[in-house]
C-alpha cells in the first residue's frame, strides 16, 4: 500500500466523510481513480451515523 | 461502511484541509493530519483504555445526552476502527500528569509523542462534501431549550430512540427519568424562519419528524404524539403515503399551527400555538422535540476561502439549475447537503453524479493511480480431499463474551469431526486476527474455515479477502452470528446463549463439510452505452457518458431533442430555459461519441448487463429503418408530460377556454400580447393530484404557480392572484419566492378535502367559491382566469417496462432497486432509470439524476466486464423439465429457457443473477441449486440442529 505516496495520477480529494462523501468516495474508486477521503473528526460516517431508522421505510441507517 | 475495505480509499480522518493550489486537473492540496495519539495499526478497539481512563467528557456523538471518557471510539462500527484521545479534555495532554491508558493498553497503540502532520496532495479534482451546520441558539432558546431539559432537539431525539443512545433506546423525559405520555413535535425550527436568516425550508424535518414519531409509538403505543407544522412538505416519491400511514395506522396527531412558544408548567411543559384562523389555544406536553433544520457548515465561509468558490446567500455552496454540482471554481464539485439542505437519496444521488463529473474530468488520468491488488494462486481443492476445517470464536470485546462462555464454545467445535483446528479470538475481525488466520490456514493445512462471530451482512467480505489472501477460495469460507442470534437478544440468559452458540457452530461445520469451491466470474461488458429519452435527463445522462470517454446510442421518440422542458420558457430563479436547453441540445449534436435517434423506438432489447442488442426502429411507413445496436448498459430517461385529469375537486370541469393549466398559462406570459397577463386569476394547486385523481403530489406545481404568480405580478402589478392550497411545497430556496410572491400581493389561501373549492361556469362567466379559514366564511369570487396545477405523469412506461421487463410502481413510475441507497438502478442489472421517469422532480433534481445514472452506468464500461457473485443459481440440465416456472419469477430477469436439443432447459444468466433462490425453491424436480446454499448443504444443517448435545438435553 503506497501510503507516503501523495502525488498519484487520477486522484481525487473529497472533502467530507459523511454519506455523501462516502458514496462518491466508492463511485470514484469503481471508475478507475484513488481517493483522499478527508474527514475533520476521528471516524466517517457523519451525521447518518447517528441516526437510527431512515424515513420512510424505517430501514436501519448503519 | 464498505470504504474502509477499499485499497483506493485512502481515509485522512482528524484531519483539516488547509490549502488547494493549481487548476483543474492539477491541483496540490494542503492537508494536517491532527494525531489521535494512537497508532491505528496496533489499536485493536478492545476499548479497556475508555474504562480506565478517569476524566469525563460530554459525549458529542450521543448529542451530549451521555458521558464518554477522553480516550474513546464514537460507535463500535466506527471506520476506521481506532481509538481517539480528545486532547481538549485528556489529563496528560492538558497537565502533563494520568497517562494510566498507557500500561493498560496490551497492545501498546498509546502514543503520546504523535505529532501533527502536514501532507501535500495532487490531485486533479475536488469533491466538497462537508455535509450541513446547526442551526443558531436563538432559533431553540425562544422554544425554552436549555432552560428545560424536556425541551430536546430531533437529533438529540433521534438519540434517546436509538438502541446504542443514552437510554437503550428507551425515550425517557432528561428532566426524572419518566417515560413521556404526551409529546410534541414542533416544525420548522430554525428553518423559514428570517428571524434566524434562514429564509429557506430544510426540505427534511417533515420527514424525520414523521419517522421520528412513529419510531416512538412503536416503543410505546400509549405515548401521544402532536406534530404542529405550517405545511407537512412530503414531496418526495411516496412520502405522502408515509403521513397517511403516521395518521391513520400510528395516530399521531397533526396540527397545522404557529407555536407561539414553550413555558415550564408544573412538571409538564405548557405549549401555546395559534390557528389559521388566529384563535389561541395552548397543551401541556412531557417532552417538546424541536425539529430543527440544517444550516450551512459552520465552516462554509473558510472552505470557500480555501478552495475559493462562491458561497450562496445563506452560506451553502452556490451552483445553478442546469449545473447544479459545479462550483464556480473549475476542477471544484460540490455533492450533500452543502449544495443545499437535502435527504440521504438526494445527497448519494448528488454524490454519484459528482464523481461521474469528476471521471468525465479526468478521463485522461483514469487508472493511472489506482491499486490492483494481487493474490497468490488459488489452491485446488477437490471434492475427495480430506476436510479440514478451522474454526474461530470471537469475543468481539465484550460484546459476545460479556455473555456466552466463547472458550466452552470454541471446545466444543474442536471436538467435531474434521474441526483439525480451533481458537478463540479477541477481535476476529482485526487487523492481527486476519494474519493470524492466514498462518493458521498455512500451519494447519485448513481448507475450510468458520468463523462465529458477528453479522455475514458486515463482516463476510473481510474473511473471503483473508482466504484469497491465504491462496484459498473464498466460498470455502463459513460465517456463524453468534452475537447477533446468542448474546444481543439472550443477553440476559447467558447460559441459553451459549448453548444456542454452539447449536449454530455444531450447523455451520456441517454445512462447512459440504462446502465447494466456486468459480470466480467475470462476464465481459460491451464498452457503449444506450440511452432512451432525448430530454434534459436523457442528453445530461448521453453527455456525461460520452465526456467519460464511452459511445452512446440517444434515442427520441419525438423528431427533436429537448423533450417536456421544451415548454418551458424561464424558471423559478430567473434561467432562459430555452437558450440553456438550446446550449444542451448544440452540446450533444456536436458530440461525436452522441449518436442521435430520432422520431425513433427501441422495439426488442435482448441480452443481458455486459451484452445488450437491441433494435432501433425509425421513421415510419416506407421510410421505417431497423437497426441493431449493441451496448453494455441501459439508462431510462424517457420522461414525464403534465397530466389531463378526469376529474379536479370530485368534480368535472366545466368546458372554459378561461381554465388553463399551469404550463399553458406560462406559455401565455411569455408571449408577446399585451393583454398576456390576466387582471385576476386564481390558480388552484393539487388540481387532480394527491387524491384527487393523481395519487401522488408532483413536487413541482408549487414552485411553479410561485414562478407564474411572480411573472403576473412583473407583468402587472395591480393584477390580483389569488393561490387556493392544501400545502405550499416550495422546498428549498423556493421557499424565498414564495416569501416574494406574499410581499408582491399574492393571496394564498388554503383548503382542505374536507372543504374543497369548486368551480361553477355561469355562461361565459366562471366562478371560484371556497372556505376563507380566515374570515371564516365562504367567498366567491370570478376571475378572468383560471390556472390548474395539474400534476405530472410517467411517458410510455406501460410499453417500455415490458419490453426490459422491468418494474413500475402503482403510479407507473419506474421502481428503482432500493430507495435511500441505490436511487437510480433498477433491479434488473445493467438498467438505470433517471429523470421525470422516476419521478417528478424540478430541472434541477433531474439534471443531477441524470449525471447519477451516467455514473453509475459507467462502472462497468470502465472495467470492461461484470464480476459475478460466486453465490449465483446453477441448472442441472438432465433433470430440468424445461416447465418455465423460474423463468415467470424471477424478479431479476435471470433465469430464461431455450432451446437445446429441441428440448426445452432453462439456463441462468450468471451476470444478472442476485442469488435470491426463488428459482430454487421453486423448481418442481429440484434441478436448480443455489452456490453455496444446496440442498445438500442446507439438509446437514438441519440434521445438525437435530443432534442435541448431551450435556444440554
Amino acid at each position: 500500500m503506497g501510503q507516503a505516496n501523495d502525488k498519484r495520477l487520477g486522484s481525487v480529494m473529497v472533502v467530507g466523510g459523511g454519506v455523501a462523501g462516502v458514496q462518491a468516495a466508492l463511485d470514484l474508486t469503481e471508475l478507475g481513480y484513488y481517493v483522499y477521503l478527508v474527514e475533520k473528526s476521528a471516524a466517517i460516517g457523519g451525521a447518518m451515523a447517528q441516526l437510527d431508522k431512515t424515513f420512510p421505510t424505517n430501514d436501519c441507517s448503519l | 461502511m464498505e470504504a474502509g475495505r477499499s485499497p483506493n480509499i485512502e481515509i485522512l480522518s482528524n484531519a483539516d484541509f488547509l490549502g488547494l493550489d493549481g487548476k483543474a486537473g492539477d491541483f496540490t492540496a494542503k492537508v494536517r493530519l491532527r494525531p489521535r495519539y494512537i497508532d491505528a495499526d496496533k489499536c485493536t478497539a478492545c476499548g479497556l483504555c475508555t474504562t480506565y481512563c478517569p476524566r469525563h467528557l460530554v459525549d458529542e456523538y450521543n448529542e451530549g445526552l451521555a458521558i464518554t471518557r477522553p480516550i474513546h471510539i464514537d460507535y463500535p462500527q466506527a471506520v476506521p476502527a481506532t481509538y481517539f484521545i480528545d486532547p481538549k479534555a485528556c489529563m496528560h495532554l492538558q497537565h502533563g500528569t494520568c497517562k494510566i491508558c498507557v500500561p493498560v493498553c496490551r497492545s501498546h497503540a498509546i502514543n503520546f509523542d504523535q505529532q501533527p502532520e502536514e501532507r501535500e496532495l495532487k490531485v486533479g479534482a475536488v469533491i466538497m462534501s462537508p455535509g450541513f451546520g446547526r442551526v443558531p441558539e436563538e432559533a431553540l432558546t425562544k422554544y425554552s431549550y436549555g432552560a428545560h431539559p424536556d425541551v430536546v432537539t430531533s437529533l438529540e431525539f433521534e438519540r434517546l430512540l436509538n438502541p446504542s443512545g443514552p437510554f437503550k433506546g428507551e425515550v425517557r423525559c432528561l428532566s426524572d427519568k419518566r417515560h413521556p405520555h404526551r409529546i410534541a413535535f414542533i416544525q420548522c425550527v430554525g428553518s423559514r424562519d428570517l428571524g434566524c436568516n434562514n429564509g429557506y425550508c430544510s426540505s427534511v424535518c417533515c420527514m424525520y419528524a414523521i419517522k421520528e414519531a412513529m419510531v416512538a409509538k412503536e416503543h410505546d403505543p400509549e405515548c401521544e404524539i402532536t406534530i404542529y407544522y405550517m405545511d407537512m412538505r412530503t414531496q418526495g416519491k411516496d412520502f405522502d403515503a408515509a403521513q397517511k400511514r403516521a395518521e391513520e395506522q400510528f395516530g399521531i396527531k397533526f396540527v397545522r399551527a404557529k407555536v407561539a412558544d414553550v413555558m415550564p408548567w408544573d412538571k409538564q411543559l405548557k405549549l401555546t400555538y395559534a390557528t389559521l384562523d388566529g384563535s389561541h389555544y395552548f397543551e401541556g406536553y412531557d417532552m417538546v422535540v424541536l425539529s430543527v433544520g440544517l444550516d450551512a457548515p459552520a465552516d462554509a465561509k473558510n472552505l470557500a476561502k480555501i478552495a475559493d468558490f462562491e458561497l450562496n446567500r445563506y452560506d451553502f455552496c452556490k451552483t445553478s439549475t442546469f449545473a447544479p454540482l459545479t462550483t464556480s471554481h473549475d476542477g471544484v464539485l460540490v455533492a450533500g447537503a452543502f449544495q443545499g439542505p437535502k435527504d440521504i437519496p438526494e445527497s448519494v444521488t448528488q454524490s454519484s453524479a459528482a464523481a461521474g463529473l469528476a471521471s468525465a474530468l479526468l478521463k485522461a488520468q483514469r487508472g493511472k493511480g489506482v491499486i490492483t491488488k494481487s493474490y497468490p494462486a488459488e489452491q485446488e481443492v477437490k471434492a475427495d480431499d480430506e476436510v479440514r476445517i478451522g474454526v474461530f470464536v470471537c469475543h468481539c470485546g465484550i460484546n459476545i463474551a460479556g455473555v456466552v462462555d466463547v472458550a466452552k464454545v470454541a471446545n466444543y467445535a474442536g471436538d467435531m469431526e474434521n474441526v483439525t483446528y480451533y481458537a478463540e479470538s479477541l477481535y476476529s475481525c482485526s487487523q492481527d486476527a486476519q494474519e493470524v488466520i492466514k498462518q493458521r490456514i498455512k500451519e494447519h493445512k485448513l481448507n475450510r474455515v468458520v468463523v462465529a462471530a458477528c453479522s455475514p451482512r458486515t463482516h463476510e467480505p473481510l474473511f473471503q479477502e483473508t482466504m484469497k489472501d491465504a491462496g484459498l477460495n473464498r466460498s470455502l469460507f463459513e460465517m456463524v452470528n453468534i452475537r447477533d442470534h446468542c448474546s444481543w437478544v439472550h443477553a440476559n440468559e447467558p447460559a441459553a446463549a451459549t448453548t444456542k452458540s454452539m447449536d449454530l457452530v455444531r450447523m455451520g461445520v456441517a454445512k462447512a463439510r459440504n462446502i465447494r469451491p466456486l468459480p470466480e466470474q467475470n462476464v465481459p461488458c460491451t464498452a457503449k452505452a444506450m440511452v432512451v429519452g432525448g430530454g434534459i435527463a436523457g442528453m445530461n445522462a448521453a453527455l456525461n457518458l460520452a465526456d467519460q470517454g464511452f459511445q452512446t446510442y440517444l434515442v427520441e421518440k419525438s423528431d427533436k431533442l429537448g423533450g417536456h422542458l421544451l415548454e418551458q420558457h424561464y424558471t423559478l430563479q430567473g434561467d432562459d430555459t430555452p437558450a440553456l436547453l438550446k446550449g444542451v441540445i448544440d452540446r450533444v449534436k456536436k458530440n461525436k461519441l452522441i449518436e442521435v435517434f430520432t422520431s425513433a423506438e427501441l422495439t426488442a432489447v435482448n441480452g443481458f448487463v455486459g451484452n445488450f442488442t437491441s433494435i432501433i426502429t425509425s421513421g415510419s411507413g416506407k421510410s421505417q429503418k431497423e437497426a441493431s445496436v449493441d451496448h453494455g448498459v441501459i439508462i431510462i430517461a424517457t420522461g414525464g408530460k403534465e397530466h389531463r385529469p378526469e376529474t379536479v375537486l370530485g368534480a368535472k370541469l366545466p368546458a372554459s377556454k378561461k381554465i388553463v393549466t399551469q404550463q399553458e398559462l406560462e406559455s401565455q406570459l411569455a408571449g408577446k400580447a399585451k393583454n398576456r397577463a390576466p387582471k385576476s386569476l386564481v390558480m388552484i394547486q393539487c388540481a387532480g393530484s394527491r387524491g384527487d385523481d393523481l395519487a401522488y403530489c408532483s413536487k413541482v406545481c408549487c414552485n411553479n404557480a410561485v414562478k407564474n404568480a411572480l411573472k403576473v405580478k412583473e407583468i402587472d402589478p395591480a393584477a390580483q392572484v389569488v393561490v387556493l392550497y392544501r400545502e405550499m411545497r416550495t422546498y428549498g430556496y423556493a421557499e424565498d419566492a414564495y416569501r416574494e410572491a406574499r410581499e408582491k400581493g399574492v393571496i394564498f389561501i388554503p383548503y382542505t378535502m374536507e372543504r374543497k373549492p369548486a368551480i361553477n361556469a355561469k355562461g361565459a362567466k366562471l366562478e371560484v367559491s371556497f372556505h376563507d379559514p380566515i374570515l371564516r366564511e365562504e367567498v366567491t369570487i370570478a376571475p378572468d382566469q383560471i390556472a390548474l396545477s395539474v400534476g405530472m405523469v410517467p411517458v410510455d412506461t406501460d410499453a417500455l417496462s415490458k419490453v426490459l421487463k422491468v418494474p413500475v410502481n402503482e403510479n407507473k413510475f419506474y421502481l428503482e432497486a432500493h430507495v435511500k441507497l441505490r436511487p437510480v438502478e433498477l433491479p434488473v442489472a445493467g438498467v438505470y432509470v433517471c429523470g421525470l421517469a422516476h419521478s417528478p422532480k424540478p430541472v434541477d433534481e433531474v439534471v443531477v439524476q441524470a449525471q447519477a445514472a451516467a455514473a453509475k452506468a459507467a462502472i462497468p464500461l470502465v472495467k470492461g466486464y461484470v464480476s459475478v457473485e460466486p453465490t449465483v443459481s446453477n441448472v442441472n440440465q438432465d433433470t430440468c423439465i424445461g416447465c418455465g416456472l423460474c423463468e415467470s419469477l424471477c424478479p431479476y430477469q435471470a433465469i430464461k429457457i431455450h432451446k437445446v436439443d429441441n428440448k426445452r432447459k432453462a439456463e441462468t444468466i450468471v451476470a444478472s443473477c442476485k442469488g435470491c433462490g426463488i428459482c430454487a425453491s421453486h423448481c418442481p424436480t429440484f434441478a436448480i441449486s443455489m452456490g453455496g446454499f444446496t440442498d445438500e448443504q442446507i439438509s446437514a444443517q438441519i440434521k445438525a440442529f437435530g443432534e442435541l448435545q448431551e450435556e444440554t438435553v
